[in-house]
């Protein structure tokens, strides 16, 4: 496909650090932080303004699930602007919490890990075509996501235990894979999720739900991360053939190349050949990279991929990381944990070093230790700032704006309203209830016709700005975009 | 597990040997006497938002289970 619609889903951390003792338990530290939540959308599951989906999770886990988008930079945008979400969230119950009586402050991270080995994820959506051959998409897909850390792992500072040393891995997640390939997520915890929930027109397409990938803080290594796999994906869509390195072992193999930073691990293939995470991305970079050549560039970014992705794979191959140690996470941090060992006299081992890991994920822009990097010219980014925030309110040009607007629009006028990925009802008149099958649809005239319902929008609502939105909220992406112009008329009951 | 990353420099607590990249150019050109500054003031910055006690940070970051 030249157009895919994508999303990520991101699982974020949260603790709340008292002045001494122990922090809220994780369900009541999330209530105060979901309250703004709560009070905007009266639920803990909501869709917003800006299209995306903002909701607790299984075991507390604040999660944002980006809205469909059909563009990388969109896609990283509307990610990012989940990061900023969270951290007005932390902000506002931090003062809450004070204000009732406690102490301390509250921490979001954007990471895989805690310290007692429990894991949380970041799924990416693709959406392919139902044409696609599954077993052969898995074929190849796998041993690509299997090795796919060395170029967009988030990096761990993995603690010593029964078995290893402390040491430094490419990976967050890579040791909590259980399957290749199942239906499952809690349980067994696959690289690639069958689960099928097109949320378009299931007849023509599929979702491809990967949830092997590290958050990544890096905007530049996401860029590489879905750049890449979205590359790799066209390929198979369009039949290419490509080199065999269905693996014996995925599970054993991903977790083999997450701990051997120096790139030198050997993993076994279904054929019996033996190859490095670099052998098995360099020949798939390549096959990648004559399509480009046959076919060209499908959008404006993909030189810029296809030169990082190589970039990255020298880096491993040669051992020199600085190759790329302020556009890839794991070396961005890799650096970082090194200065702060080498320079302190600190052990791997050291807690230190384990906080200085988890910190990197920290989404407070002030104490955060990855916005601290970009901000010493430590880490490159490929958004502006004037991005984020515009994706905290704006929907992206794909269905997404069909949803924000009709919750936008009924939200001004009163009206109660349940929206989910597909569906568009106001509860007032559910047997007009629309389904909104294609995801790249950014204007569906059925849903116009109902909203024009509820009355003259060009007349009645004022689009309020930015500043207006966000000076009374907690966050903007939490505040309405419409203003109903006083003296206008209720809307009309519906006709029954 | 076998293949452990065994990468990392030696590190020598406090020894008066840097081995670092950017230790070993102190002595240097005021171009890397300036990094080393560099690096002086981020360690610092990092010490002044951290938590000071690293193992409490550590051992308190507990989640449940996700997705």
């Amino acid at each position: 496909m030249d157009r895919r619609v994508f999303g990520v889903e991101s699982e974020f951390g949260l603790t709340h650090r008292p002045e001494t003792g122990r922090g809220l338990p994780p369900d009541e530290l999330a209530r105060y932080l979901f309250r703004p939540v709560v009070e905007f959308g009266r639920s803990s599951n909501i869709f917003i303004p800006n299209g995306s989906r903002l909701y607790l999770d299984v075991g507390s886990h604040p999660e944002y699930a980006t809205a469909e988008c059909d563009d990388l930079i969109d896609l990283i945008a509307a990610d990012r602007a989940g990061e900023r979400v969270m951290h007005d969230l932390a902000l506002a119950a931090e003062e809450r919490i004070h204000r009732d009586g406690f102490t301390g402050q509250v921490y979001v991270l954007k990471n895989n890990v805690d310290s007692a080995g429990n894991s949380y994820g970041s799924h990416e959506n693709y959406l392919i075509p139902r044409t696609t051959h599954f077993r052969r998409l898995s074929g190849i897909l796998l041993p690509f996501l299997v090795t796919r850390q060395i170029i967009a792992g988030a990096g761990r500072v993995v603690p010593a235990d029964e078995s290893s040393q402390a040491h430094f891995a490419f990976s967050q997640r890579a040791d909590h894979m259980w399957e290749g390939i199942s239906s499952a997520t809690t349980r067994s915890r696959p690289i690639i999720n069958t689960r099928d929930e097109p949320h378009a027109d299931a007849a023509s397409h599929r979702r491809l739900h990967v949830i092997v990938g590290d958050s990544n803080m890096s905007t530049t290594t996401s860029l590489l991360r879905y750049g890449s796999t979205d590359l790799v994906l066209r390929m198979i869509e369009a039949g290419v053939p490509i080199d065999d390195f269905e693996l014996e072992n995925p599970i054993a193999a991903i977790r083999q190349i997450s701990h051997d930073i120096t790139g030198g691990a050997r993993v076994r293939t279904r054929a019996g050949d033996e190859f490095t995470a670099v052998q098995i991305q360099r020949g798939i970079l390549q096959r990648v990279s004559r399509f480009v050549s046959e076919r060209g560039a499908h959008h404006e970014h993909v030189d810029r991929v296809l030169q990082l992705w190589e970039r990255a794979l020298e880096a491993v191959e040669s051992g020199d990381h600085s190759l790329i140690d302020q556009d890839i996470d794991w070396a961005i941090k890799k650096r970082l944990v090194q200065d702060v060992a080498t320079q302190k006299g600190l052990d791997l081992s050291h807690p230190r070093l384990e906080q200085i890991d988890m910190a990197y994920h920290d989404v407070n822009p002030h104490r955060g230790l990855f916005h601290l990097l970009a901000r010493r010219g430590r880490a490159t980014s490929i958004l502006t700032e004037e991005q984020i925030s515009q994706a905290m309110t704006t929907p992206p040009p794909t269905r997404a704006a069909v949803r924000g607007e009709f919750l936008s629009t009924a939200r001004a006028y009163g009206a109660e309203c349940t929206v989910d990925w597909v569906h568009h009802k106001l509860t007032g008149r559910p047997l007009e209830a629309i389904m909104v099958k294609d995801p790249f649809a950014q204007q569906d005239d059925r849903v116009d016709t109902l909203l024009n319902k509820l009355g003259d929008r060009q007349s009645q609502l004022r689009e309020r700005s930015f500043d207006e939105r966000s000076d009374n909220a907690v966050t903007v992406a939490l505040s309405d975009k419409y203003a109903l112009i006083t003296g206008a008329e209720p809307p009309e009951p519906p006709l029954i | 597990m076998s293949a452990q990353p065994q990468k990392q420099p030696h590190r020598h607590g406090g020894g008066d040997q840097p081995e670092s990249a950017d230790a070993a150019q102190v002595q240097g050109n005021p171009q890397s006497t300036e990094r080393a500054a560099e690096l002086d003031s981020l360690l610092d910055e990092i010490d002044t938002v951290l938590e000071s006690n690293a193992e409490e940070f550590v051992k308190g970051f507990v989640q449940k289970g996700g997705q």
